[in-house]
């Protein structure tokens, strides 16, 4: 679920840093298009979005971005091989139902992965769970009967199924609200980025 | 929401063009007329054209209404006007009749000079291609260069794709609604059912009933019966109609029964009584003959090759004559390509005649789309 604020920011922040300049980029998921915007300002890329809900796209329209109004649990079928440099998932992994096959998707369709995500082992997560209610919080908005997530993983649990499916993870970035966190992401990170390849 | 209006009363004009043009079927017109209306007002440069291409019973009347016949609104009125998502107070709009057409166009029920006869029969074959190389000529008498965007529905919107394959430079944003890159073969047999029915006519006359007096209006009438099942949805036609008895009960004969069965029967005579058979014949070929992608050995990533315009598409859910997966299927050629392109998959329950209809969503997306062209 796309999102506007600090933590949003950092978010694209960190992608801008991680995408080549003039790279071809496919956004799952894109919103109103404003990572796209924010790719092509930071670093000319040449984007194209796919975003399933009619008001999303028609504000893409609005501003001027490619986007294809495709159900993404479809899969990516009618794309090519290696036909992006970077196919892009910010904060929407959670909310998709075949996470295995999307992330194969993902990689088969792009040269390399970037995909974000909230971390819902992050401490204050815990804590929620421990006093006996599903977290809610700035990285979790949502009430447990209202949530588009359909899936709970942490970020230790996301490596594990990086490791099993021989996915490389070439670079990790990992937040508390806008702080960037190096010591055990985990426990203290809300939010977690990952670059990944083959 | 910006207030909008009717283009209001609007005149037909007409465009001679007396160099021979060289259709793909080998024949040729050696001369021709293009009957056609424009809304708007060309700027100085004229870059805010848009010409808008007709289905296979529309014709040039895109908008507004004829004097003296208030019942003559266009068939595209819901988009085109002042302050609509065609905006005709920045764009210049252009509608034009195909050749072959019978709204006024050069067509079988012209005047053969070669034979001091109409046409008929003899009319050659003409295809997409040959009406976009048409429109060309049109849009050079206009002093167009290029085109702001060519749109179209169904068979418009293989048309505008055309014109983005034959005119690359000429055409800034291609706009192709609820089309595909080919007819299906589902498609083109529903076609053949429309053409035999005209075909086996008695009054049909071999495609010379002018001179008979007569027209082969049963035949008309079923295919366009049938053509008219297929724009519908399963959804749409259980809605409208159901099951509703005219007579509230069954009354064991052929005459209507049920009320589909009167809305067909009306819809078939109200074609009949206006539309040429020879232009429903010619017609229904040139969207059978359509295929891009026919140059390049079925290849339509290669036949989009050379495209150089935007792309805008919209497709509809509940469209089965113009299935959705088939604008997907010009989507991913063209992003095959590097093109720019845009998707809308408008969730609608009217079938393939939603193109026409006023959704929300799909006229939000198009409003946008017109917004961000520059001219």
């Amino acid at each position: 679920m796309r999102r506007t604020g600090n933590q949003n920011r950092r978010d694209y922040d960190v992608i801008a840093s991680w995408v080549q300049p003039g790279a071809r980029v496919l956004d799952l998921g894109c919103g109103d298009g404003s990572l796209l915007q924010h790719l092509a300002d930071a670093r000319q890329t040449h984007g194209y979005g796919i975003e399933r809900d009619s008001e999303r796209v028609i504000a893409c329209i609005q501003n001027g971005i490619n986007v294809l109004q495709i159900d993404l649990e479809q899969g990516l079928s009618g794309f090519e091989d290696q036909q992006f440099d970077y196919v892009v998932m910010s904060l929407s992994l959670q909310a998709v139902h075949n996470t295995e096959r999307i992330l194969s998707e993902m990689l088969r369709v792009g040269n390399e992965v970037v995909v974000s995500f909230p971390n819902f082992g992050y401490w204050r997560h815990r804590v929620s769970i421990n006093e006996g209610h599903m977290p809610v919080s700035d990285s979790l908005p949502h009430q447990w009967y209202n949530t588009p997530n359909v899936r709970f993983f942490t970020m230790a649990d996301f490596e594990q199924l990086c490791a099993r499916r021989s996915i490389c993870v070439r670079e990790r970035a990992a937040f508390d609200e806008d702080q960037l966190v190096d010591v055990d992401p985990n426990n203290f990170a809300s939010v977690a980025l990952y670059r990944l390849g083959r | 929401m910006t207030a909008t209006r009717s283009v209001g009363i609007v005149t037909a004009q007409r465009a001679r063009f007396t160099e021979p043009l060289l259709l793909r079927s080998g024949g040729v017109l050696p001369a021709y007329e293009l009957v056609y209306e424009t809304y708007g007002t060309l700027n100085a440069s004229g870059s805010n054209a848009v010409l808008v291409c007709h289905a296979l019973s529309g014709s040039h009347h895109v908008a507004g209404v004829y004097a003296d016949q208030p019942k003559s609104t266009g068939w595209w009125d819901n988009l085109v006007g002042p302050g609509k998502p065609l905006d005709t107070n920045k764009f210049f709009v252009v509608g034009v009749n195909n050749l072959g057409g019978c709204f006024g166009s050069t067509g079988p029920m012209s005047h053969n000079p070669a034979t001091d006869r109409p046409w008929g029969a003899d009319f050659p074959f003409v295809t997409v291609e040959d009406w976009v190389d048409s429109h060309a000529r049109l849009a050079d008498q206009l002093g167009i260069q290029s085109w702001a965007a060519v749109l179209g529905g169904s068979l418009g919107g293989m048309q505008a794709l055309a014109w983005t394959l034959r005119y690359p430079e000429r055409v800034r944003h291609g706009m192709v609604i609820a089309a595909a890159p080919t007819l299906s073969t589902e498609n083109i047999a529903f076609n053949e059912v429309a053409r035999q029915a005209i075909l086996t006519d008695p009054e049909f006359h071999g495609g010379n009933y002018y001179a008979h007096g007569v027209v082969p209006a049963r035949g008309l009438r079923l295919a366009r019966m049938l053509g008219h099942i297929t724009y519908l949805s399963d959804d749409a036609m259980a809605e409208k109609f159901g099951r509703k008895l005219r007579h509230g009960e069954h009354k064991y004969h052929f005459d209507v029964e049920y009320e589909i069965e009167s809305y067909l029967r009306y819809q078939g005579d109200k074609f009949a009584g206006f539309f040429d058979a020879n232009t429903y014949l010619l017609t229904t070929k040139a969207l059978d003959y359509f295929d891009p992608a026919l140059d390049f050995e079925g290849d339509l990533c290669a036949s989009l090759a050379r495209a150089k315009a935007k792309f805008f598409l919209a497709s509809f859910s509940t469209d089965w004559r113009f299935a959705p997966a088939r604008s997907r299927e010009i989507v991913y050629a063209l992003l095959h390509n590097k093109r720019e392109v845009s998707y809308v998959e408008i969730d609608s329950s009217a079938g393939h005649d939603s193109f026409l209809l006023d959704n929300p969503h799909y006229h939000a997306a198009m409003r946008a789309y017109f917004q961000n062209i520059e001219v």
